[in-house]
């Protein structure tokens, strides 16, 4: 958890946030996150974030669902407790696939469903910071995170000059606290404010 | 931006194109030198089975080309516009061969061997109760009859369905109303060719064509399983002509998102026909009925368990484990040697299919039945490329187009 200071401006459509994206990024500014009210297929390639690895770990999980099938299978049903059924080997392998591939996807599915959550910090009463509440209606919000040799005003008219509106310096938490939006408001409010006076 | 839209053939290309079928016809003439010309009844079977197998398997997977048209079509899907005309010009291959297969099939159904369709010999039906019940399926008129209906109905709608796409090249939609009026038009007669094909290869061609050299056997698993092969290597196929067009500088508009979605295809309809591959087995392994095992003996622990295994490894576990990354679908090297190892191991699906009902104990030499393959490839290089050259490589005026330029995975 930590209150950090951002330059953020809102953007009313996505035609105009798509430049301004690509722009910000070749002026050297650290976009912190554009917020917007629905996908956008793109941004992330003009946001210049990496591919998820969310495909590896539901491979891993896939694997090890696999591997928790055919090996708990096999212990129980050659070496724990053999049973015959029909005639056939205590090592049948065909009619175990189904149960195989059950589990490969149960782990896989629930594994990655999972890892989502966590990658994006979503859980059940874990709060975050939107910004800009319209960013879930009708706006698209970027968030510019100011560093050491950020200039604020300089950001603030960069943006504007994009097509920006309500371009405001702001200072914002950028963790998760868990609770109420309201009431925890207020008590970041007055982080914000302390770490305003401390700079 | 100025694109080639016009494919000419390569000088080239053609010249493989005719070395390939020269190689088919002095594999087929081997063929007939070394067996069908024997008085033998078995080894006569050798060499239709040979033009059985691989008639069947390059129609179907030529054909496969046009279903995909169709089911997009009635998906009023875009994405694959900006290549249409590819597996338009395969789906053209489908009466050329046709007139082939239709001819070989014809052939054996009422030749005097009986070695690969037992049930076209009366003497052998008379007295045998499972062909007796069958025979009102399994008789010569029938055979004969789909067989031609099918083969008509496949290249009559196919060529309708590149028609209707043709048909915009000179004369550009006018407004909205056309528009809308086109798209229903190809959507009706997509809908059309997809119920042939449901009667059909989804149904009763796989039964007629390849499941009766083994007549006293069924299953129902058969005709998907057998249509899931031909449509994971026709998407192949496809995939291989546009790699080869790409690499020629044509198709512009047709980038690694496209070959994507082809990818996506080949690596799905793998898994799919491994699914119903193993639900075959796994319930005639399961009930273990004599019956029905006669069909498994020879060839998941017989003399094909080698082929048997080998295709099970190229046909699921390659694509499964080389399919996978995101990387090697978008990348030509790895999914043009996965398209090629798909195509090689369906066609020895095909093999097993075919060769175990004419010699249980012994694996033919497989050196005559590339040879044939090879001819057909080269059919197929040669009369896809041609009508890959006498169209524009996009389809510019259709409604769909834009939607495929912009394609975004």
């Amino acid at each position: 958890m930590a209150v950090k200071k951002f330059v953020t401006g809102c953007f009313k459509d996505e035609e105009v946030l798509f430049p301004a994206v690509k722009k910000t990024r070749r002026a050297g500014y650290k976009i912190h996150d554009v917020f917007t009210p629905f996908p956008i297929h793109g941004l992330d390639k003009a946001m210049g974030l990496r591919d998820t690895s969310l495909h590896t770990a539901g491979f891993i999980y896939g694997i090890s669902g696999t591997a928790t099938a055919v090996g708990f299978i096999t212990w129980a049903l050659t070496i724990d407790w053999r049973l015959n059924f029909g005639g056939k080997p205590f090592f049948s392998l065909p009619a175990w696939i189904p149960i195989t591939f059950e589990l490969t996807v149960l782990f896989a599915a629930v594994g990655m469903v999972l890892t989502f959550c966590y990658l994006c910090q979503l859980a059940p009463f874990v709060r975050k910071d939107h910004f800009n509440p319209r960013s879930t209606d009708d706006t698209f919000v970027m968030a510019l995170e100011c560093t050491d040799k950020t200039n604020d005003g300089e950001a603030v008219s960069f943006l504007q000059g994009l097509g920006a509106e309500e371009v405001k310096v702001e200072y914002r938490e950028t963790g998760w606290w868990i609770g109420r939006y309201d009431s925890e408001k207020k008590r970041f409010e007055k982080t914000g404010e302390a770490a305003a006076a401390q700079s | 931006m100025s694109i080639r839209e016009q494919f000419t053939v390569p000088k080239k290309y053609n010249t493989v194109a005719f070395a390939f079928m020269a190689l088919g016809v002095l594999a087929i003439i081997g063929l007939y030198i070394t067996s069908g010309s024997s008085s033998d009844v078995h080894k006569q079977a050798r060499f239709w089975g040979s033009l059985l197998h691989n008639g069947v398997y390059f129609l179907l997977i030529c054909n496969a080309a046009m279903f995909f048209i169709c089911a997009t079509t009635l998906a009023w899907g875009g994405w694959q516009m900006a290549f249409r005309r590819v597996p338009e010009a395969i789906s053209a291959v489908v009466p050329v061969i046709g007139v082939i297969s239709g001819a070989i099939l014809l052939a054996i159904c009422f030749g005097s061997n009986h070695e690969l369709y037992h049930w076209t010999n009366a003497e052998a039906v008379k007295g045998d109760d499972a062909l007796e019940w069958k025979k009102g399926f399994l008789n010569k008129g029938f055979f004969a009859g789909w067989t031609v209906f099918t083969i008509v109905a496949w290249s009559l709608l196919g060529y309708k369905m590149r028609k209707l796409s043709r048909s915009l090249d000179e004369k550009p939609l006018e407004n909205r109303e056309s528009a809308k009026k086109y798209i229903w038009n190809n959507t009706v007669w997509a809908a059309a060719y997809i119920v042939v094909f449901a009667l059909t290869v989804m149904s009763s061609i796989p039964w007629l064509w390849l499941m009766s050299i083994d007549a006293h056997w069924y299953s129902t698993m058969y005709s998907w399983y057998t249509f899931s092969s031909s449509f994971v290597a026709g998407m192949s196929l496809i995939c291989l002509f546009v790699v080869f067009l790409k690499n020629n500088g044509y198709l512009e508009y047709t980038n690694e998102e496209h070959l994507h979605d082809i990818g996506k295809f080949m690596f799905a309809f793998s898994i799919f026909w491994t699914y119903l591959w193993f639900s075959q087995f796994m319930l005639i392994w399961y009930a273990n009925i004599p019956e029905e095992t006669t069909y498994f003996k020879p060839r998941a622990s017989g003399a094909y368990s080698g082929v048997f295994w080998l295709m099970f490894i190229i046909n699921f576990l390659a694509p499964l484990l080389l399919l996978m990354r995101r990387g090697s679908k978008r990348k030509y090297s790895t999914i043009t040697f996965m398209a090629v190892l798909i195509i090689f191991g369906h066609w020895l699906d095909f093999y097993q299919m075919v060769f175990p009902g004419i010699s249980p104990n012994r694996v033919p030499l497989m050196v005559y039945d590339l040879g044939v393959a090879l001819g057909f490839v080269g059919l197929i290089m040669f009369v896809a490329g041609r009508a890959l050259s006498k169209s524009p490589l996009l389809a510019k005026n259709h409604p769909f187009v834009k939607e495929s330029l912009i394609h975004h995975t």
